[in-house]
C-alpha cells in the first residue's frame, strides 16, 4: 500500500517547513531509513528519513517551496500502484490549506511519517504509521506519548504547548513530574530543567558521606548566533568544526605531588596521566559548559563529568570511560584507570565502559612527541592531547632555569566552545597543575 | 567493645527501628540503643503506648458502641452486656507485646545489634550507652542517628500528676472509668480518648482552643465530627480555653473561657491531650552545637543535622509527628548513610488519620489552604448519606471531600470523615504521590461496593460528573 510522506513537525514550535533538497528522484527505491529530504525549520535543517521501503512515486513539493506541518510533499509505494485517490485528496488539502489560517494534518492521514527526533534512532524495521487522533492538535498531543510521565504534568505540558517527551524527568526512572514541566515553562519553552538533584545540592556538609551524585543532564536552547555560528561552520569544516588550542605548563610541582603521594603509597602507582585526568575533571567541573555536547536543536550539559582516556590497542585505539571523574581521588582513579587500561589492551571491555564519554584525554608523551591535535570523538565537544614533560630552559623571574615542560593542545568543537571559552578552561587546567594544592580547595 | 559501627541509632519506635532494619539490609554494621521506659522501650511510644494499644482500645469502642447503636437493628440483640475496660486493657497490652517482641526478632534476624540502655552522643562517631545496670560504656559509630521521640506534654497548672490529670500514657492503662472526664485538646488524640471512654460509659467533655475538633483537616470534617460526638452524648467545646484547674476540690472544678465567657466545669479526671514535645535533653545535642529548629533538631531534605555524620529522625526531627513519617525518614536517613538515597520525602503528601468513630483522615491542603496557595480551586464533595458500601456498614455519616486544582485537575487535598476512611487515604496519597488528577481517579473502576468508591464519586464530583448525588 502506498504511503504518504508528508512534512514532519521537527521541532516542536514548527509550523511550516521548506523543503531545501529532495535526495531522491520519482522511481527511486529506498530502504527504511533513506534519507529522504532537507527540511529547513524555524531552528534547524533536518532530515526526512523513509520509513519503510519502495519506491517513490511521486514527488509533490518542489525545492525551495514552503509547506505546512502535515502536508503531503511525496508518495512512496509499489512500482505501478495506483495513486490517483491520494493525490486528489492531496490536491482537494492544498486547496482548502491555501484558504486556512491554520495548517493542519490532511483528514485523513494514514501514514504521516511521525516526527523522528533527531536523537532518536532510526527505524530498524518499517514503523507501523501513527494515527492521529481527529481532535489531536497541530503537533502531537503529549497525552498520546509513551514518555513516562504523569498525568499533571502532561496537562500542564499541553497547556504550555510544550511535549513531555521534550522536558527531562526528574521523576522515578526519569518520570517528567510537575515540577519538571514547570522548570521547563519558567525556562521559556521546550528546555529541559536543571533537575534537583537527588543527591547533589544535598551535600551540605563536608566529611558527611554523601549520596552518589546524579546530575542530571541539562538541554539548553542555544542562542541565534549560536545556531548560525554552528551553520555556518560544519559548511567549513564539518560536521564537527575543530579549532586548537595549545598551552604549556610548568610539570615541576605536579610531579612533586605525585613523588610525594607515590612516596606514601604502599599498593599501586599514581600516573601522570592518572593526575591529569583528575585535574581535568576538575577543572571540568569548574567549567561544565565545556563538559557539553552538541545536540542538533540544543545543547547539552552533562550532569556528570566522564573522562575517556585514549588508549592505544593493537589495530587502532579504544577509549574506556572514567565515570563521574571530578568525584573520584586520586588513588581511585589510578586504580581504576589502570584496571581499565589493561582490560582494553586485552579487548575485554564492555560497550558500557567504553561509550558516553563526555571530555577525552590523548596522551602520547611516552613516544616523545612534544605537541600534537586530536580529533574529537563525537559527541564529546572537546579533547586534550598531551604532549611529553622535557626539561627545557625557561625565564623565571629574569633567570633562565630549566624547568619539566609539557605542551597541551585542546581540540574544541565551535558549534559549543568558543575560543575564549576554550582557553579560559585551559587556563584553569593549567593553574590547577601549576600549583596542585588547588585540587583539595 | 565491639568493633565501630556504621550507624549507630538511638531510640528504637518506628523511626529508629525502621532505620536499623534498612540500614543493616544494606549491608551497613548497624546498633540500635533503646532503654524500657515510662513511655517507650522497643518499639517506642508508638507500639507502647501509643498508635497501637489506643487503636486495640478503639476496637473494643467501636464494637460497645455498635452494639448499643446498631445491635437490635441488625438482628443481634445482646443483652446484660458487661463493659469491661480492664478487659480491653489487658487485650491492648498483649497486642503490644507481641509487635514489640516482633522487633527484637527482627533485629536478630537483621544482624541489628541492640544495646540495652540509655544513649547519649559524646562525640561525632562516639555515643555513650548507660545501662541499667552496670557501668556506661562507649559505642564507637561512624553515624549516629538520633530517633529520640517525643514525651507528653502540659500546661504550668495542669502538670500531669497521674491520678486526677493524666495523660494519653496513663489513659491507655485506665483499667476503671471514672464517671465524668474532660479531655483537654481535641486534635487526633484527644478525640480517640473522648470516642474510647464515651463508649464504655463516661461523661466526656471535649475542650479545644481552636474553632473545630481534628484542626488540621479541613474545618467541614472537624464540624462534622463534633456533631457525630454530640449525637453520642459528648459535650463538646470549641473555641474554648482551658483557665485553671482546682484538683483539691472534689469534684475537682475546672474553669474554662470562650467568647460566651468564663464556665466552671465539674469533673472527676483531666486527660491533656495537648501535643508531646520533642526529646532531646540528656541526649548530647546541645554539647555538640546541633542546630535547633524551634523545639526539634533542624535537618535537611535527608534528614542530616547541622553536625556531621548526626542524623535525626522522627519525632525529635520536626512535625508532623507521626509513626509513618518518622519510618520514612528513617529509611532516607539509612539510604542517605549507605549513599544509595534517590528521593526525600515529600512532607506535603503525609497523611494523617484519626481513629475516632466515624474515622477522620486528611491529606494535602485544605480547600482555605488552597485559595491561599493561590489555586482556582474545584472541590469535589461526596455525602456518605446514600453510600451503599457505609449503609450496609450502619455508618453512613461523613463524607470524602477532594479539593482539585481547577486547570490541571491535580489533586491538591483529600478529607475525609466516615466509616473506615482510614484505609482509603493511601489511595489518596498515592494518587497524589503519582501527581493523578480526579480524571485517573474517577476512570479507575473501584470495586463495588466498597469505601473506595466514596473517593471516586468525590473525584466525579469535582468535575461536575459525580453519578450517585
Amino acid at each position: 500500500m502506498a504511503t504518504k510522506v508528508v512534512m514532519a513537525q521537527l521541532s516542536p514550535t514548527m509550523e511550516e517547513g521548506k523543503l531545501l533538497e529532495w535526495k531522491v528522484a520519482e522511481g527511486d527505491r529506498v530502504e527504511a531509513s533513506d534519507l529522504l529530504a532537507e527540511i529547513e525549520t524555524d531552528k534547524a535543517n533536518m532530515d526526512i528519513e523513509a520509513l519503510g521501503g519502495g519506491v517513490v512515486l511521486k514527488i509533490l513539493v518542489e525545492e525551495g517551496q514552503t509547506v505546512p506541518v502535515g502536508a503531503l510533499i511525496g508518495i512512496i509505494g509499489e512500482e505501478g500502484e495506483d495513486i490517483s485517490a491520494l493525490l486528489e485528496e492531496a490536491a482537494a488539502a492544498a486547496s482548502v490549506a491555501s484558504g486556512a489560517v491554520e495548517p493542519g494534518f490532511p483528514e485523513e492521514a494514514d501514514a504521516v511519517v511521525p516526527p523522528a527526533p533527531p536523537e532518536a534512532p532510526p527505524p530498524a524495521a518499517p514503523v507501523p504509521p501513527v494515527v492521529e487522533p481527529p481532535h489531536s492538535k497541530a503537533g502531537e498531543s503529549s497525552v498520546t506519548g509513551t514518555v513516562k510521565a504523569s498525568p499533571v504534568a502532561r496537562r500542564m505540558a499541553d497547556d504550555a504547548g510544550l511535549r513531555v517527551s521534550d522536558i527531562q524527568g526528574s521523576g522515578p526512572g526519569g518520570r517528567v513530574v510537575k515540577r519538571d514541566v514547570e522548570a521547563a515553562i519558567a525556562a521559556g519553552g521546550t528546555v529541559a530543567r536543571a533537575t534537583e538533584p537527588s543527591g547533589g545540592a544535598a551535600v551540605a556538609h563536608a566529611g558527611a558521606p554523601s549520596g552518589p551524585r546524579r546530575l542530571a543532564d541539562e538541554t539548553l536552547e542555544p542562542s541565534q548566533m549560536r545556531k548560525a555560528i554552528a551553520r555556518r561552520l560544519v559548511t567549513s569544516i564539518g560536521p564537527v568544526p575543530h579549532f586548537f588550542l595549545t598551552t604549556e605548563i610548568d610539570m615541576g610541582r605536579a610531579l612533586e605531588l605525585r613523588k610525594a603521594l607515590n612516596a606514601r603509597l604502599t599498593g599501586g602507582k599514581i600516573g601522570v596521566n592518572d593526575v591529569l585526568v583528575k585535574v581535568a575533571a576538575e577543572a571540568l567541573a569548574r567549567h561544565p559548559e565545556i563538559n557539553a555536547s552538541w545536540e542538533g536543536d540544543t545543547i547539552r550539559r552533562h550532569g556528570s563529568v566522564d573522562i575517556g582516556i585514549a588508549v592505544a590497542i593493537e589495530d587502532g585505539l579504544i577509549t574506556p570511560v572514567l565515570r563521574a571523574a571530578d568525584r573520584k581521588g586520586l588513588l581511585e582513579i589510578s586504580t581504576e584507570a589502570s584496571e581499565l587500561i589493561g582490560r582494553a589492551r586485552e579487548k575485554r571491555l564492555l560497550p558500557e565502559e567504553y561509550q558516553g564519554a563526555t571530555f577525552s584525554v590523548s596522551n602520547l608523551g611516552m613516544f616523545d612527541i612534544d605537541q600534537f591535535t586530536a580529533i574529537i570523538n563525537p559527541p564529546e565537544a572537546a579533547i586534550l592531547a598531551v604532549g611529553g614533560t622535557i626539561e627545557k630552559p625557561v625565564v623565571v623571574d629574569g633567570e633562565i632555569e630549566v624547568r619539566p615542560r609539557m605542551r597541551v593542545t585542546m581540540s574544541c568543537d565551535h558549534r559549543v566552545i568558543d575560543g575564549a571559552t576554550g582557553a579560559r578552561f585551559l587556563e584553569t587546567f593549567k593553574a590547577m597543575l601549576e600549583n596542585p594544592l588547588e585540587l583539595v580547595l | 567493645m565491639a568493633e565501630k559501627l556504621d550507624v549507630l541509632v538511638i531510640g528504637a519506635g518506628p523511626a529508629g527501628y525502621v532505620c536499623a532494619i534498612r540500614a543493616a539490609q544494606l549491608g551497613l554494621r548497624t546498633g540500635c540503643v533503646e532503654a524500657s521506659n515510662y513511655e517507650g522501650g522497643l518499639g517506642g511510644t508508638c507500639l507502647n503506648w501509643g498508635c497501637i494499644p489506643a487503636k486495640a482500645l478503639l476496637e473494643s469502642a467501636a464494637l460497645a458502641q455498635n452494639l448499643k447503636d446498631h445491635g437490635a437493628e441488625m438482628g443481634v440483640r445482646a443483652e446484660h452486656v458487661v463493659y469491661d475496660l480492664g478487659a480491653a486493657v489487658d487485650r491492648s497490652r498483649f497486642i503490644s507485646d507481641k509487635l514489640t517482641s516482633g522487633i527484637r526478632f527482627l533485629f536478630k534476624k537483621n544482624k541489628v545489634e541492640l544495646f540495652e540502655g540509655r544513649g547519649r552522643v559524646t562525640a561525632p562517631g562516639a555515643v555513650e550507652v548507660t545501662p541499667e545496670e552496670g557501668d556506661p560504656y562507649t559505642v564507637e559509630t561512624a553515624n549516629i542517628v538520633v530517633a529520640t521521640g517525643a514525651t507528653m506534654t502540659s500546661f504550668p497548672g495542669f502538670e500531669i500528676d497521674g491520678a486526677k490529670v493524666i495523660g494519653s500514657r496513663e489513659a491507655l492503662a485506665l483499667r476503671s472509668p471514672p464517671e465524668r472526664m474532660v479531655v483537654v485538646g481535641g486534635g487526633y488524640v484527644g478525640v480517640e480518648f473522648a470516642d474510647v471512654f464515651n463508649a464504655f460509659g463516661v461523661d466526656v467533655t471535649i475542650v479545644e482552643m481552636l474553632d473545630t475538633l481534628v484542626p488540621v483537616s479541613d474545618p467541614e470534617v472537624g464540624k462534622t465530627l463534633a456533631r457525630s460526638f454530640k449525637k453520642r452524648g459528648m459535650t463538646i467545646k470549641t473555641g474554648t480555653r482551658v483557665v485553671s484547674l482546682d484538683r483539691e476540690a472534689s469534684p475537682m472544678v475546672l474553669t474554662v473561657e470562650s467568647s460566651k465567657g468564663e464556665e466552671k466545669l465539674e469533673t472527676d479526671l483531666v486527660l491533656m491531650a495537648v501535643g508531646r514535645k520533642p526529646v532531646i535533653h540528656g541526649v548530647g545535642l546541645d554539647e555538640l552545637g546541633v542546630e535547633r529548629n524551634g523545639p526539634w533538631v533542624r535537618i535537611d531534605e535527608w534528614c542530616q543535622t547541622s553536625v556531621p555524620g548526626i542524623y535525626a529522625i522522627g519525632d525529635v526531627a520536626g512535625q508532623p509527628m507521626l509513626a509513618h513519617k518518622g519510618s520514612h525518614e528513617g529509611i532516607v536517613a539509612a539510604e542517605r548513610i549507605a549513599g544509595v538515597a534517590e528521593h526525600p520525602i515529600r512532607y506535603d503528601n503525609i497523611p494523617s488519620v484519626g481513629y475516632c468513630h466515624p474515622e477522620v483522615a486528611s491529606i494535602g491542603m485544605t480547600e482555605e489552604e488552597a485559595r491561599e496557595a493561590g489555586y482556582e480551586v474545584k472541590v469535589g464533595k461526596y455525602p456518605l448519606t446514600a453510600h451503599g458500601r457505609a449503609l450496609t456498614a450502619g455508618h453512613n455519616e461523613g463524607f470524602v471531600k477532594i479539593i482539585a486544582d481547577a486547570r490541571y485537575g491535580e489533586i491538591l487535598g483529600v478529607h475525609m470523615i466516615g466509616y473506615n476512611v482510614s484505609e482509603l487515604i493511601g489511595e489518596a496519597g498515592m494518587a497524589r504521590a503519582l501527581e493523578s488528577t480526579v480524571e485517573e481517579l474517577a476512570a479507575h473502576p473501584h470495586a463495588h461496593p466498597s469505601m473506595a468508591e466514596a473517593l471516586m464519586e468525590a473525584a466525579l464530583a469535582a468535575m461536575d460528573r459525580a453519578i450517585h448525588i
